[in-house]
């Protein structure tokens, strides 16, 4: 019963002298491990996530195969077209749930515990970000290999670049699902109602999953300054085996833009609100 | 039966005041925050200042909306103060808020634990925010959950849990990092009588076997009276009223003697033998007629001896006598003119 706190001992591990690489690093996986341990617990979850793309692909692969050659489809198959677009569409929805998993702390008062801890304001949003991409992974590998007998030719170096880039883009996307969940705080529908509308416009814009190249011209334009468009082209890219590639550069750097402007605008509104 | 646990508590106080106390826990000045809502400004804090020594348990007492949490979130380094100063266990807390993150516990208004996380599995992510390694954070983990009357609910989501166990698992995760210093921002809200001294039980246990330093803000009267060492009153922002209870109830407000006269006694001649430590005379007459004298007074217990000797020997009988000790809720309506008690309901 007697709880004596040993005062002898080393009493805080936070003060130790390290780096701030690896304070941020650790920082990062504690979050990220807080949020993974969840989703362990919870095989039908981890199960349910997995299928997910399984149907997608069954549902509307065969529909493709009828416009194969036509109206920008490119590839060998149409699986090797639409395949990266639904891997961009799984990263999406999963990192842009970010906030929406974060209103429900906001109200109990988990989120103001973990902001009076000492860890670092980026891990916070890193974290939950690289929480919802990890399921990610398990999921390109198993589509992509269920894909293998139905001709799918697998491209593995280039499949981890795609998956590097889809990465370093969630980040920057949770991060800003992030800021919208903390500016929406108690008032859930606005969260959702913003998430939605901007959510389904850029995946449509980004030619994912129907071509652009035979819509309107504003479509056209609208697509270049969407920096989704440039992720899409790079794992399409990469998916069929290209690997150095212009397509491939460009979506690094819309990752990497994409990144840094979700953490600025995250960080900052973690600052700001509690 | 729990408010008599509550008040027995009171005894502790002495022993911890023997706990040596060298520098201040807690030093803030000129502490502000102002919020933006919308178009409106809000002066959430209006400018605190505040000493904690090293081991003192101090409770700031308020309305709702008085400012408590506020304060004790610009403390924590949660909310950063737009104006004013605060060293909070020896560090600056807007210069080095990881510092002192890293030094202190804070029990939050709401619950620390997310709900659809394990118990056990909360502790430990605390333990990792704190970078404490994995073999000792299971230590603690174990031995915090036993002294809080939590083993066994490890594997339990904090959904599952009650109030109450909610509450300690509240304490637990504040004690992770094993603070000297620990926040509790109105830790008994909610909770049943029996809960929360169930949660006093506990928290003054292990302040008294480690000696920490607690700050903590409360609305219940009781609670602050009996707990506190020392309480900052404050409302509107501002502190109005700081020093032990003891001293409040006697500097701020008084007792009150009431008397009943017998049928037919001249309450005149009663109120011209009162002794000069009588402050000030009510007058009222009962449902059945008789008169009743409320005489307010510093010490109301020794006041009565003198009071009987006089009315007894200018011929005035009494019936009966009643004595009302002064009490915070007095303090704090001769300072501000509302009640506290209504304020909290």
């Amino acid at each position: 019963m007697t709880y004596v706190i040993d005062r002898t001992a080393a009493e805080s591990y936070v003060l130790e002298d390290r780096s701030r690489l690896r304070k941020w690093l650790h920082d990062t996986g504690a979050v990220f491990t807080r949020e993974i341990l969840v989703v362990l617990h919870d095989p039908f979850t981890l199960i349910f996530s997995l299928l997910q793309p399984l149907v997608f692909l069954a549902l509307f692969g065969p529909l493709l195969d009828g416009m194969l050659g036509a109206g920008g489809i490119g590839g060998d198959t149409a699986l090797q077209w639409f395949l990266p677009g639904v891997l961009v569409m799984i990263a999406i929805f999963g990192t842009g749930m970010v906030g929406g998993n974060l209103l429900y702390e906001l109200m109990t008062g988990a989120y103001e515990r973990i902001l009076a801890t000492p860890l670092d304001r980026s891990s916070i949003l890193v974290g939950r970000a690289l929480k919802e991409f990890a399921p990610l992974v398990g999921q390109a590998l198993l589509i992509t290999v269920a894909a293998i007998p139905f001709g799918l030719a697998f491209y593995p170096i280039q499949v981890l670049v795609g998956l590097l880039i889809l990465g370093i883009f969630g980040i920057g996307l949770g991060a800003l699902s992030y800021a919208l969940g903390l500016a929406a705080k108690g008032r859930e529908w606005l969260f959702w109602g913003v998430q939605q509308s901007v959510i389904f416009p850029l995946l449509l814009l980004a030619g994912m999953m129907l071509p652009l190249d035979s819509g309107p011209a504003w479509m056209q334009a609208a697509a270049k300054v969407n920096p989704l468009t440039y992720i899409v082209d790079a794992e399409r890219a990469l998916f069929t085996g290209t690997l150095w590639d212009s397509d491939v550069a460009w979506g690094f750097v819309a990752a990497f833009a994409t990144c840094a402007v979700g953490l600025w605008v995250g960080i900052r509104t973690v600052n700001r609100t509690v | 039966m729990p408010l008599r646990v509550l008040f027995v508590q009171r005894t502790v106080k002495s022993v911890t005041e023997s706990v040596h106390r060298t520098g201040n826990a807690i030093r803030a000045r000129g502490l502000t925050k102002t919020f933006r809502r919308r178009k409106e400004t809000v002066e959430a804090v209006k400018g605190i200042d505040l000493d904690v020594a090293q081991g003192e348990l101090v409770a700031i007492l308020g309305p709702n909306g008085a400012g408590k949490s506020t304060t004790i979130r610009m403390l924590t380094s949660v909310l950063t103060p737009t104006s004013g100063t605060a060293e909070v266990a020896g560090r600056d807390v807007v210069r080095e808020p990881a510092a002192v993150r890293a030094r202190i516990g804070y029990v939050g208004q709401g619950n620390a634990g997310g709900y659809s996380y394990r118990v056990g599995d909360e502790l430990r992510n605390q333990a990792r925010f704190y970078s404490v390694p994995g073999d000792v954070a299971k230590r603690r983990a174990a031995d915090l959950l036993e002294a809080l009357e939590l083993t066994g609910l490890e594997k339990r989501t904090v959904q599952s849990l009650s109030g109450g166990q909610r509450r300690r698992l509240d304490v637990a995760m504040g004690l992770m990092n094993h603070p000297r210093l620990l926040f509790l921002d109105e830790p008994t809200t909610g909770l049943d009588p029996h809960a929360r001294a169930n949660l006093w039980e506990h928290v003054l246990r292990l302040r008294e076997e480690n000696g920490m330093t607690l700050l903590l803000t409360t609305h219940y009267l009781d609670e602050a009276d009996a707990m506190a060492e020392r309480i900052v009153l404050i409302d509107h922002g501002t502190v109005i009223a700081d020093a032990a209870p003891e001293v409040l109830e006697r500097d701020y407000a008084d007792d009150v003697v009431t008397v009943e006269l017998a049928a037919g006694q001249s309450p005149a001649t009663a109120r011209s033998v009162l002794p000069s430590a009588v402050v000030s005379v009510t007058e009222s007459v009962t449902g059945t007629g008789a008169v009743r004298l409320a005489l307010s007074t510093r010490n109301g217990p020794e006041l009565v001896p003198p009071l009987m000797r006089a009315l007894d020997a200018a011929g005035v009988s009494v019936t009966s006598t009643d004595v009302k000790p002064a009490s915070l809720d007095d303090v704090f309506l001769n300072l501000t003119g509302r009640s506290l008690r209504e304020e909290a309901a």
